[in-house]
């Protein structure tokens, strides 16, 4: 039985991947491409020496931002988007299990991701090859790291998890609340999901007190996502343990697998006439 | 029937003409926005000169708020505030320097370092922009004494931020016992190169001196990861050529004033001058200037190097 929900699983996810594709949501990998291509023109002429630093901040953080536009946009479409079309009757006219439905959706979302990350991470590479094999050798003394540096891909691992803790997040509040809203409400928890450390030294400016425990307590239930963003330190050649990345990673996965037990609860209970 | 047909095969075309002209005229109207706003900017930058002050950076916000507020944007928004101040400080040069070109050059390096304070080109060359004296630079070198000690705050662990530091003393505050210091410091980190203890001791002893100079330079141009402080310092090194030259050259007007009872009045009376008494040429290529009437021999202000550097007096520190 359980065997065949991970079938379910499975063949919802490569659905979605499929209709992620066939959607034009991997082109935003593509335009990717061509704007860190256009930077990398025009990076040299006013970076005063410092493209290699520059292309890999523009390769990290635009993956970041085509990632969260992908996490957010088809996320939120693959459950409120279809429920406002009246589609989803259709898909739970089948014989498929609601967390089937929740869980194999974010399979394949996490397919996409993968897919336009790694499209990016190549992209970023075949640029930092191309300028460390056509920079001079004072040019490359200059260099904190190599500029097709593997510690890169650390960086671009915690992303991936990064952006699979919104897409859970983005499904979550699909599962009951408009696509807008729930795109709204998910680039909202991204925002202070960055700020979480301050929740925890709230304590700091108003005392010990109700208003401190409350927001520790909360800062606990919100994602951290300021762990997730090794990008200074991989660009600047400081070392990211293994450890670390082992941490980060593992607090990504029991968080996404939180927010999805959340969502199917929600969507399983949800009525949808 | 065949009647029928025409009629419909000419409204047919008459709507097409109707469409081509509904899409010409709007063409024509995105032309002519285009065209009204291309102006309306070149209005404005005539009429606020845009150079003078860039309005981007007005408003730098400072300290933590600007890290939090980037997210996890900040090594890119720190590559923004960069890329903006060498702007800055290009755009101020080539307009001739002058007070207020240089303004915000120094919260702009502040927010690149505030954003990624590991950025070592941001400090560096950083430093160089704010201690180049107009109108080249704003001529703050406190202001490059700050922004290096925040790098070596920042990282600790590298000995160029103290090298750095004892380099300005040494040359635009010509504090030598300062950067005899300073220069101790860098020796004492860990992995710092041999030749800084006797560097330090040397300019101890003869501060000011121009081989020391000289060394300083080279040193920098060695040890620089910025193509652009490595030209800065081949130019310094140049110019430090050209004022051999100069006194070379002021010691054969000497001899010739003192031969001849009166100044040389053209390059041909000296031995330097090249062939048909051509003025010698600069290091950077540049014919020198010869004032006829005193015998002064300068670097020309068309050359690369002018204007040479006053150079620090020789003196021993106390």
């Amino acid at each position: 039985m359980q065997r065949a929900g991970a079938a379910v699983v499975g063949l919802i996810g490569l659905h979605v991947f499929r209709q992620a594709a066939r959607e034009q949501a991997l082109h935003v990998a593509g335009l990717f491409a061509l704007l860190l291509i256009a930077a990398h023109l025009l990076i040299g002429q006013i970076s005063a020496g410092q493209e290699v630093k520059i292309l890999k901040d523009l390769g990290l953080a635009g993956s970041t931002v085509a990632g969260l536009f992908i996490a957010v946009l088809a996320g939120t479409g693959l459950v409120a988007g279809e429920s406002g079309r009246g589609a989803m009757h259709i898909t739970l006219a089948a014989p498929v299990r609601r967390h089937e439905l929740i869980f194999g959706r974010f399979a394949g979302l996490a397919l996409v991701l993968a897919a336009a990350l790694g499209m990016m991470a190549a992209t970023s590479y075949g640029l930092l090859a191309w300028t460390a094999l056509t920079a001079s050798e004072a040019e490359t003394r200059g260099w904190e790291a190599p500029a097709a540096d593997p510690a890169l891909l650390r960086a671009y691992l915690l992303i991936f998890m990064e952006l699979l803790v919104v897409a859970a997040i983005a499904l979550l509040f699909a599962t009951f609340a408009s696509r807008v809203l729930a795109a709204a409400m998910t680039v909202a928890m991204y925002v202070v999901g960055h700020f979480n450390a301050d929740l925890r030294a709230i304590e700091e400016v108003t005392g010990a007190g109700a208003v401190a425990v409350g927001a520790a307590g909360l800062s606990y239930v919100l994602p951290d996502l300021a762990p997730f963003n090794v990008s200074a330190e991989v660009v600047h050649g400081q070392p990211v343990t293994a450890a670390y990345l082992a941490l980060t990673a593992g607090y990504g996965l029991v968080y996404v697998a939180a927010l999805l037990l959340v969502a199917a609860f929600i969507f399983s209970r949800r009525d949808l006439q | 029937m065949t009647n029928l047909g025409a009629a419909a095969g000419a409204q047919s075309a008459r709507v097409r003409g109707r469409r081509g002209i509904r899409s010409a005229a709007v063409v024509g109207a995105v032309v002519l926005l285009l065209a009204l706003a291309a102006g309306l900017r070149l209005v404005l930058e005539r009429r606020f000169d845009a150079g003078e002050r860039d309005p981007r950076a007005a408003y730098i916000p400072s300290g933590p708020l600007l890290r939090r507020a980037a997210l996890s944007f900040d090594p890119l928004l720190a590559d923004v505030f960069w890329i903006r101040a060498v702007q800055r400080y290009g755009r101020a040069r080539l307009a001739g320097g002058g007070a207020g070109r240089y303004e915000d050059l120094q919260p702009l390096l502040d927010a690149a370092t505030t954003l990624d304070p590991r950025f070592d080109a941001a400090y560096r060359t950083g430093a160089i922009f704010l201690a180049e004296p107009p109108p080249n630079g704003p001529g703050r070198p406190d202001q490059a004494l700050a922004l290096l000690e925040k790098g070596a705050r920042a990282m600790p662990e590298r000995w160029e931020y103290p090298y750095d530091m004892a380099f300005i003393h040494y040359w635009w505050l010509r504090d030598y016992r300062a950067a005899a210091d300073w220069f101790q410091r860098a020796a004492e980190v860990p992995g710092s190169p041999w030749w800084l203890p006797p560097l330090a001791a040397n300019t101890f002893a003869i501060g000011g001196n121009r081989n020391s100079s000289r060394t300083l330079w080279r040193r920098l141009h060695e040890t620089s990861g910025s193509a652009w402080v490595r030209s800065e310092a081949r130019r310094r090194l140049l110019q430090l050529e050209a004022l051999d030259e100069i006194e070379q050259l002021a010691r054969e007007v000497d001899r010739f004033s003192r031969r001849e009872g009166r100044p040389p009045s053209a390059w041909r009376d000296l031995p330097a001058a090249g062939p048909g008494g051509a003025a010698p040429r600069d290091p950077a290529g540049h014919p020198y200037k010869l004032e006829s009437g005193s015998g002064t021999v300068s670097i020309a202000p068309g050359s690369p190097l002018f204007p040479l550097p006053v150079e620090p007096a020789l003196a021993a520190v106390p």
